[in-house]
């Protein structure tokens, strides 16, 4: 083997680095045989050893091939192929003989680096790629013959990748973006955790476990008050005794609103969900995007949301909704499964031969969960058959979806038509970016009533358990707040601090970085004070700014190139010329050193010495024959310390 | 450096008064294996330094005085034909000298120059079929007189360019003249130097003066000078290729001269002048007057890089 060892090193340690991550969704033998494969060329490499014939590791790979197969039943799609690729990458270190295939080593390398974004997109996940990309650039230099020790290489390398910020920016700004993906990414390249369009006990409960941002906020003026911040989702109507659904509405009639009291305006950077609803405040009325308002208030998209999207919503916090309900929808909201839960039936049936009105009916049932032993628990036992007649006769430990679920059952009992609401209450706010946080453990469910003259009224029975809950969030509601997510446990001021500056940065990247969109790109230029450019204009500045960087890196090159020789030591020489100047002894272009020297000295005898060892010590570094490696150091302490 | 190189500077300076440049460059041109001319008018002193050197150096001299009707065999020998062994001898002329001093050289003929040149040039004579080497080391220094006197034919550019440097002497200062006037008769004292090196010494300088070191900043500088005189409009011709390497060459054995093992731009700037005033020729001036003036102007024009 004709390259030395230490670049070999070099490219396994970069392979290596680029694979390290993929290792978290690799079949585990895959990054098991990769390491194998690695460590065996490192093995070879230190030993001096021949490498594996070729029909071995071809023989090796075709094995592997039909393992990939077995793995995935296809060679193709974001998995198959990234592990492909890895697998062939570590092959490839077992043929590395020439300079061609170390080449080779490091272009795969830069092209895993590339497939690592396919699963994270994340600031750590950026940093790590840099410093990957850091160490590529470091072994390419050391691949083209460079003998500078590896101080000075990885010196260089990082110049380099500075040097290639400013075109990176150009071409990060400048590239014309197109709505959507460009490729259609596999679907499984979205996460898909979030509120689901049917409730089931447990369902909201499980979701309160995770941190995970559902979206943010930034209110457009006053924000509302904690109570008031419903974050409207899916709608369920239909109960079938365990779950409850959408169901199928009986009623194109348009949803109407009668505003009474104050609105509000804000943005929502949503995070993909997969699903086809937006997230708005109680009750929506416009929003910024295509999507259509539904005959119960949400707020829909014809596709998924499987990109994070940005919109702004406007939202009546005091209204008055459908109060003509069209009575075929009114019946769907009454329905209830037969023969199930046949004491909260009766209970229902008491409240409304005891009770004179719907609105004493439904205090009764929050009078009811308020007087009674019931808890507001993360952790609710197991429910029988008849679900809602065990949580309200039985265990009485229960998530809001029990709550809702067992309010809206009640209502319905009682004649009165109700629904249930899924979403999102409260958020946090985030002083540093001016924004709220809602995530998904601020997953809610509540219940809708609809009373006469007054539309559909929302009721949270959850707040009459848990008040705590609804006025500031799920952490203070939970007294024992074991179970609850690691960052929604911490109460240390430092700790939330850091929390927030961490997720105020993680948005800006959110916000600049990945979610860098035509809207935004053309949010920018007209910033930048370039109105309305079309896509070819774009490609024509992108292309113009490019080949000026390219231009200007150039010129500096050439003439750097033109004064290499002479540079630092010429460059200490004129500076001391010029602390000369400042006291009116100019050289003149054509004067020698050692003439220029003797006049300096003449003009500032106190200073003779000095300007003659100076001159004497440039004379032999810049003329002289193999001059002193540390004459350079010298000279330049003596300059520094040269003083008129 | 041997201290002898510096006993003759000494010993010449007692001789030739208030001219100690001129006399470093004629040891320079010497040292650089170079011929060396010395254009001036008749009494300033060019054959005693002539003269001096060939004493203090301990070379052979020869002085060859040029006239109009010199032929060439007056310079390189003759062969005669010799009556008791029936066979030609051949007679060798002036020129079989460690030192020659060519006085007056623009005085002869086109032809008998010529012989002269190519001896110079090729430190051999060839007559007859038969080459015979001249002496080593082999120095001639030329006086010619000022061109625009009566009955000279000018030396024609291509033989200049073959004095590797030309000076002028000029009159002495006040204080030398004194001296001078006051002094014994110069032929006097020319007569009791007594030599300070042998051949020998002097060729291991030669040989050491090719060894001083030339860094490429140096270079670079020789470089920036000859492409100014290429450039620009000052100028007839740009200086030769053999220009710029005579002009390195002088430089290497001023440096030598001043103790020193590399060149610096200075060396270079103060063999300039000798090198390159009977190289350049103003377009202004056919006369070839201001050669001096224009090897000052060149060095000034010209940035040390």
């Amino acid at each position: 083997m004709n390259l030395p060892s230490t670049l070999i090193y070099g490219l396994l340690l970069c392979v290596l680095m680029v694979c390290a991550p993929h290792a978290a969704h690799l079949p585990s033998w895959v990054s098991v045989e990769s390491a194998a494969l690695l460590g065996w060329c490192a093995y070879l490499t230190r030993n001096k050893l021949a490498l594996p014939a070729r029909w071995l590791l071809g023989a090796l790979m075709l094995g592997d091939v039909i393992g990939i197969l077995a793995s995935f039943h296809t060679l193709f799609g974001r998995d198959a192929s990234t592990t492909l690729l890895i697998l062939l990458t570590a092959f490839k270190q077992l043929e590395v003989r020439n300079l061609r295939d170390a080449t080779m080593t490091i272009y795969l390398a830069c092209f895993i680096i590339v497939t690592n974004f396919f699963y994270t997109q994340t600031i750590a996940a950026a940093l790590y790629m840099l410093a990957t990309l850091l160490l590529i650039v470091t072994v390419w230099l050391h691949l083209h013959g460079d003998t500078l020790p590896l101080k000075a290489r990885l010196r260089l390398a990082a110049i380099m990748l500075m040097q290639a910020v400013p075109l990176m920016l150009v071409l990060f700004i400048l590239f014309p973006r197109v709505q959507g993906p460009l490729w259609g990414l596999p679907q499984d390249a979205y996460g898909s955790s979030g509120l689901s369009d049917t409730m089931s006990p447990g369902s909201l409960s499980k979701l309160s476990l995770s941190d995970a941002v559902a979206f943010r906020v930034t209110f457009n003026g006053e924000p509302p008050r904690h109570t008031q911040m419903y974050w409207r989702g899916p709608v369920l109507w239909k109960f079938d005794g365990k779950t409850w659904q959408a169901g199928r509405a009986t009623s194109a009639q348009a949803p109407q609103l009668d505003s009474l009291d104050s609105a509000s305006d804000y943005t929502v950077t949503l995070e993909p969900h997969n699903k086809t609803w937006l997230f708005t405040l109680d009750m929506p009325t416009s929003i910024s995007i295509p999507a259509q308002l539904t005959y119960d208030f949400q707020m829909v998209r014809t596709a998924p949301v499987n990109a994070r999207l940005r919109y702004n919503a406007h939202s009546q916090l005091g209204y008055r909704a459908n109060a003509d309900e069209d009575p075929r929808q009114l019946q769907r909201a009454l329905n209830l499964p037969p023969n199930l839960n046949p004491r909260a039936r009766q209970l229902a049936a008491e409240w409304r031969a005891r009770l004179p009105g719907d609105v004493a009916v439904v205090n009764a049932a929050l009078e009811h969960f308020r007087r009674e032993d019931f808890h507001y628990t993360l952790e609710p036992p197991a429910l029988g058959s008849n679900e809602v007649d065990d949580f309200l006769f039985g265990t009485r430990h229960g998530f809001c979806e029990h709550y809702a679920s067992s309010f809206v059952f009640l209502m319905r009992a009682a004649g009165i038509p109700a629904r249930v609401v899924t979403g999102y209450q409260g958020g946090e706010y985030n002083d540093l970016g001016g924004y709220y946080i809602v995530r998904q453990s601020d997953a809610h469910a509540w219940a809708e009533v609809w009373l006469k003259e007054r539309g559909w009224v929302r009721i949270d029975p959850t707040a009459a358990i848990a008040p705590a809950r609804v006025q500031s969030g799920l952490v203070a509601a939970m007294p024992d707040s074991a179970a609850l997510p690691f960052l929604a446990r911490m109460q240390s001021p430092l700790l939330l601090k850091l929390r927030f500056d961490l997720d105020a940065l993680a948005f800006q990247w959110n916000q600049w970085v990945l979610s860098y969109d035509p809207e935004r790109q053309f949010a920018l230029l007209t910033r930048l004070g370039m109105e309305s450019v079309s896509l070819q204009q774009m490609a024509l500045d992108m292309m113009l700014g490019l080949a000026l960087l390219v231009g200007l890196y150039t010129l500096f090159m050439l003439r750097r190139l033109q004064v290499r020789d002479s540079d630092a030591v010429q460059r200490l020489y004129l500076r001391f010329c010029r602390k000369l100047e400042k006291t009116g002894i100019a050289r003149a272009a054509h004067e020698g050193p050692r003439d220029f020297a003797m006049r300096a000295a003449q003009a500032q005898p106190q200073q003779a010495a000095a300007i003659t060892d100076i001159t004497a010590r440039y004379m032999a570094l810049r003329y002289g024959k193999a001059p002193d490696p540390m004459a350079l150091q010298v000279l330049r302490r003596m300059v520094a310390a040269f003083r008129l | 450096m041997s201290n002898s190189l510096h006993n003759v500077i000494a010993q010449v300076e007692q001789v030739i008064l208030g001219k100690p440049h001129q006399i470093r460059l004629a040891l320079a041109c010497l040292l650089a294996r170079g011929h060396l001319l010395i254009e001036d008018l008749p009494g300033v002193g060019k054959t005693t330094l002539a003269h001096a050197l060939a004493r203090s150096l301990g070379l052979q001299f020869q002085r060859i005085q040029f006239t109009s009707d010199m032929l060439p065999a007056d310079i390189l020998g003759v062969s005669i034909f010799q009556r008791d062994s029936n066979e030609f001898k051949f007679h060798p002329g002036p020129i079989f000298a460690q030192m020659i001093l060519a006085d007056e050289v623009n005085r002869a003929m086109p032809k008998t120059q010529s012989a002269l040149l190519e001896a110079m040039e090729e430190q051999q004579v060839t007559m007859e079929g038969v080459t015979r080497a001249l002496p080593s080391p082999f120095f001639v220094i030329a006086t010619q007189n000022p061109t625009y006197q009566i009955g000279t034919f000018p030396l024609p550019e291509s033989q200049l360019d073959r004095f590797l440097m030309r000076i002028q002497l000029g009159y002495p200062d006040a204080q030398a003249e004194r001296g001078l006037l006051a002094g014994v008769e110069r032929r006097e004292i020319v007569a009791k130097l007594t030599p300070q090196m042998e051949a020998a010494e002097l060729l291991a300088l030669q040989q050491q003066v090719r060894q001083v070191f030339v860094s490429p900043a140096l270079l670079d500088y020789v470089q920036a000078i000859v492409r100014h005189t290429r450039e620009s409009a000052r100028y007839v011709h740009g200086l030769s290729p053999r220009a710029g390497l005579s002009l390195l060459a002088a430089a290497r054995a001023w440096s030598l001269l001043d103790k020193r093992a590399a060149v610096i731009p200075e060396d270079v700037q103060a063999v300039l002048p000798g090198v390159a005033s009977h190289r350049l020729q103003s377009v202004q001036d056919v006369q070839r007057q201001d050669g001096d003036k224009l090897a000052r102007e060149l060095i000034e024009a010209v940035a040390i890089p």
